[in-house]
């Protein structure tokens, strides 16, 4: 099984419709995740005097959640355009980070289109999915993802500005657990199997929580913390485990 | 102030598509350096681990069910459930729990 995969990485040919359809599949929790928290999203946004047009194009071309919120704000405050760029560039530099990882986990000669394709929708839960694959990472398996999730997301954004009162409070509540579940579905398993991981992971929750805690550091936004932590954290795994060498593809 | 929101949104656009694109077209080769693989090996658990918690227990309407749900993706994940098991799992638990409490 493990082989047959490699050789479909490799020739890239073969399975790019098995990749699409796993895609796919990986993402409907995904989806369903997106579509609770664009629903209130979407909420806000009629709130905030967008109509469901302009809220659905916001989700449509940018595909993340802080980012968005922290917008809505802006747009409805009137602030200068300088302010949004400089906090979108602050909330979302995460994605640079994962963009980086992203570089190294697709085959080197993977072309420019599928590049500009995949930047496109790099967001934390599909960057999480695509970056679990075993070996290479196929464009399609993403792909896949990014047609169900995209959808999720802009409609959800779309229904809540138009139907934002309707569904009820406890499905609202119980669906805004789904992207966490995937997270823990992510993280638990290469844990298992890697106690560098699992340390890494028990320091980051551990840390993340005193960030939430602590005076001062407290008033750190989420979208700030989040970068703070992963870089000094990985940082400090990779200079005190560095990864073995056979470890590259994993 | 009267700025048009169309150029708010294409203000957005760019700025977050610039950054998820930079990296992914400049970095085309394999990066040799260890420490640098290592730090990259890394930081998609590290950043997913801060991403999740505590963030998870306050996610629903009640901190208990937030950790109930937080609990059983912990104890499903552990078996190697699949993302979609994990994620509806939780979600379930959640749902019920509110129905209760």
């Amino acid at each position: 099984m493990q082989k047959e995969e490699e050789k479909v990485m490799q020739h890239n040919i073969i399975g790019k419709g098995e990749y699409f359809r796993k895609g796919m599949q990986d993402g409907i929790p995904i989806a369903l995740g997106y579509f609770a928290v664009s629903f209130t999203l979407g909420i806000q946004a009629k709130q905030a005097g967008l109509s469901a047009l302009a809220a659905t194009i916001m989700s449509l071309t940018n595909n993340t959640s802080a980012g968005e919120f922290a917008a809505l704000g802006i747009i409805s405050a009137g602030a200068p355009y300088l302010e949004l760029a400089i906090s979108q560039l602050v909330i979302n530099m995460r994605y640079l980070l994962m963009s980086c990882a992203l570089s190294q986990k697709l085959d080197p000669k993977t072309s420019i289109l599928h590049r500009l394709l995949i930047a496109y929708d790099v967001t934390d839960e599909v960057f999480g999915i695509s970056i679990s694959v075993k070996n290479r990472l196929s464009p399609f398996y993403t792909y896949g993802a990014m047609c169900v999730s995209i959808p999720g997301w802009a409609g959800g954004t779309c229904m809540g500005v138009i139907f934002g009162n309707i569904l009820p409070g406890s499905i609202v509540s119980a669906l805004s657990l789904a992207l966490y579940g995937m997270f823990i579905a992510i993280i638990v398993p290469p844990a298992k199997e890697d106690k560098h991981i699992a340390i890494a992971v028990l320091v980051a929750m551990l840390c993340s929580f005193l960030f939430t805690k602590l005076p001062i550091v407290s008033e750190i936004s989420s979208g700030t913390r989040i970068i703070i932590l992963t870089v000094l954290i990985a940082l400090l795994m990779a200079l005190l485990f560095p990864i073995k060498e056979e470890e590259n593809h994993e | 102030m009267n700025r048009p929101v169309w150029m708010y949104l294409l203000i957005m656009a760019v700025v977050t598509y610039l950054i998820r694109v930079l990296p992914l077209t400049l970095i085309r080769k394999e990066i040799k350096n260890r420490t640098i693989r290592s730090f990259l090996y890394y930081v998609p658990y590290v950043t997913l681990a801060v991403m999740t918690f505590p963030a998870i227990l306050s996610a629903t309407s009640s901190i208990w069910s937030g950790t109930a749900g937080f609990l059983v993706a912990l104890l499903l994940a552990y078996k190697k459930q699949g993302l979609f098991k994990v994620a509806v799992g939780s979600c379930a638990v959640v749902f019920l729990l509110e129905l209760i409490i």
